[in-house]
């Protein structure tokens, strides 16, 4: 399991749009860099991140090698409910992962 | 005699092969217009809507800060679906694509990318009513100095 | 009139006196950018590496059943001011001693567990974590008598002109810093950031790993991971920067 990281508001007014950051930890691996042997080490990447909200996809990202290393994605949701985000990565050798975390809507 | 003739062939032909794979090919401007293309389905995007923010020179090529904003009211009716960012000298010209809809509230997103070296960056957002709109920015990659040797 | 320019040489002197410390971090010479990464918790990747710190000072393991809580209790309280208090000198060994090769003395020692290989992801998460709880507080290395002799065989390490482009630290550093080297700009080395995630490694490291960089930089023979003329050097650099704010864990190019 890789470390992740979500910054993102406990609480909310219904309607405010919020800003949520998610960082988590993966090389990255382009598949172009020659290990210390000199032989090219093999792609291993996060292909894709989504976010779901209450169930629903509210933003999604497809991830290519020129993304950095412990990839950090910023991005803005609207507070619609209370209720649940959930974050998903997903990448090469099997790589998913799932992150979720609370929202309070009030208003 | 044939067996000299191909041992020769054999030479030539693994001397192509080592040279092939000796380095990755690089993107090129054609490939980044392409890539853009393929995005927009043939459309040209319009200059406008579209602020990418980089800084002009960067300390790393490894880890680019780069933040995406384009004018939206992001409404039913009226909104960004989707931002993707180019490039035109890394080895592959994708950088990533965001999915956005009305429930975004703003379209602004921010990454970290990679830089192989100097070069133009391109951003290209697809809006609900089928336009499509860009910016790019030079940046220029700078090489760190004191790397990892042997030790 | 006497009076008045006793009290004129006076503030010249306290003037004179703060605009001596010329001592910059590293972060002075970075990029906005950069700097942001470092300043913000929500966007500084060796944020990753404390969170696994955190997780591994609450883990029981090893015979004694033992996690640092249970010595240690709240990192927040009991770590506090610790990183920025080392090298120190280990009584035990009669040797200079770094903040890592500590926690790896109680992990043997206390724990009785295997010691974290240096540069292991273990190892600078829990010196991430730990050096965290000095942010912002002064670089203090301990004012001990014993530490002399190592802090000036550091010293003489730091102007020895090493390897096959036969530089010291000193010309880079002290000489010539705020001048380019390979389109970067040269710091002027003051190790008060580490561990740091830098951007040039993808990934955290320890500051022997940056000094062994610069050393192999130059062509030098680059001592083991742990050698003592690294420690001594760590001790030189600690003491050199007295007195500047812990910024660990940092982002650095």
């Amino acid at each position: 399991m890789a470390r992740a990281l979500i910054n993102m508001p406990k609480t909310a007014r219904r309607g405010e749009v919020i800003e949520i950051r998610a960082l988590i930890g993966h090389p990255m691996e382009t598949g172009y860099r020659p290990g210390a042997d000199g032989v090219v080490q093999k792609r291993d990447i996060i292909r894709q991140f989504s976010v779901r909200y209450n169930g629903e996809q509210v933003f999604a990202a497809e991830l290519h090698p020129a993304i950095s290393a412990n990839p950090y994605i910023a991005f803005h949701t609207v507070a619609t409910e209370s209720g649940t985000l959930e974050f998903s990565w997903k990448g090469d050798n099997g790589f998913a992962q799932t992150e979720t975390a609370a929202i309070t809507v009030t208003g | 005699m044939t067996s000299t003739a191909n041992l020769q062939r054999r030479k030539l032909l693994a001397a192509g092969v080592a040279l092939a794979v000796a380095r990755p090919a690089f993107a090129t401007r054609e490939e980044m217009v392409a890539a853009i293309s393929a995005f927009t389905g043939g459309a040209t995007p319009k200059a406008g809507r579209v602020t990418l923010e980089v800084a002009a020179l960067v300390d790393n090529g490894n880890a680019v800060p780069i933040s995406v904003a384009v004018e939206s009211p992001m409404t039913a009716n009226d909104h960004v679906t989707a931002i993707a960012i180019f490039n035109e000298r890394n080895p592959q010209t994708d950088v990533v694509k965001f999915a956005l809809g009305p429930r975004s509230g703003k379209a602004l997103v921010s990454t970290r990318i990679r830089m192989a070296t100097s070069q133009k960056l391109t951003a290209v957002a697809r809006m609900s009513d089928g336009s499509f709109w860009t910016s790019s920015a030079d940046v220029i990659v700078t090489l760190a100095a004191c790397i990892e040797g042997e030790g | 009139m006497k009076r008045g320019v006793a009290l004129l040489l006076l503030a010249c002197s306290m003037g004179l006196s703060a605009a001596a410390d010329e001592r910059k971090s590293g972060t002075h010479f970075m990029g906005a950018s950069t700097q942001t990464m470092q300043r913000d918790d929500t966007q500084n990747p060796a944020m990753l590496w404390v969170g696994d710190g955190e997780a591994l000072w609450q883990a029981k393991s090893g015979d004694s059943g033992k996690s640092c809580v249970s010595c240690h209790g709240d990192a927040k309280i009991s770590m506090r001011g610790v990183a920025a208090r080392f090298p120190a000198f280990d009584t035990h060994r009669q040797l200079p001693i770094n903040l890592g090769q500590r926690i790896n003395q109680c992990r043997a020692g206390k724990q009785q567990l295997p010691a974290w290989r240096a540069e292991s992801g273990d190892l600078l998460a829990m010196e991430s974590y730990v050096a965290l709880q000095s942010r912002g507080m002064p670089v203090a290395p301990p004012r001990d008598t014993r530490l002399k002799a190592p802090t000036e065989r550091g010293k003489q390490l730091f102007n020895q002109r090493i390897g096959q482009l036969n530089l010291s630290c000193a010309q880079c550093h002290d000489a010539n810093w705020g001048k380019r080297l390979a389109g970067s700009t040269i710091p002027q080395g003051h190790a008060s950031a580490y561990p740091i995630y830098r951007l040039e490694w993808q990934d955290m490291g320890s500051l022997q790993r940056r000094l062994r960089n610069c050393m192999s930089g130059v062509r030098a023979e680059v001592p083991p991971y742990g050698a003592l003329e690294l420690v001594e050097l760590e001790l030189y650099l600690a003491a050199r920067a007295r007195g500047m704010a812990m910024e660990s864990p940092g982002v650095r190019p």
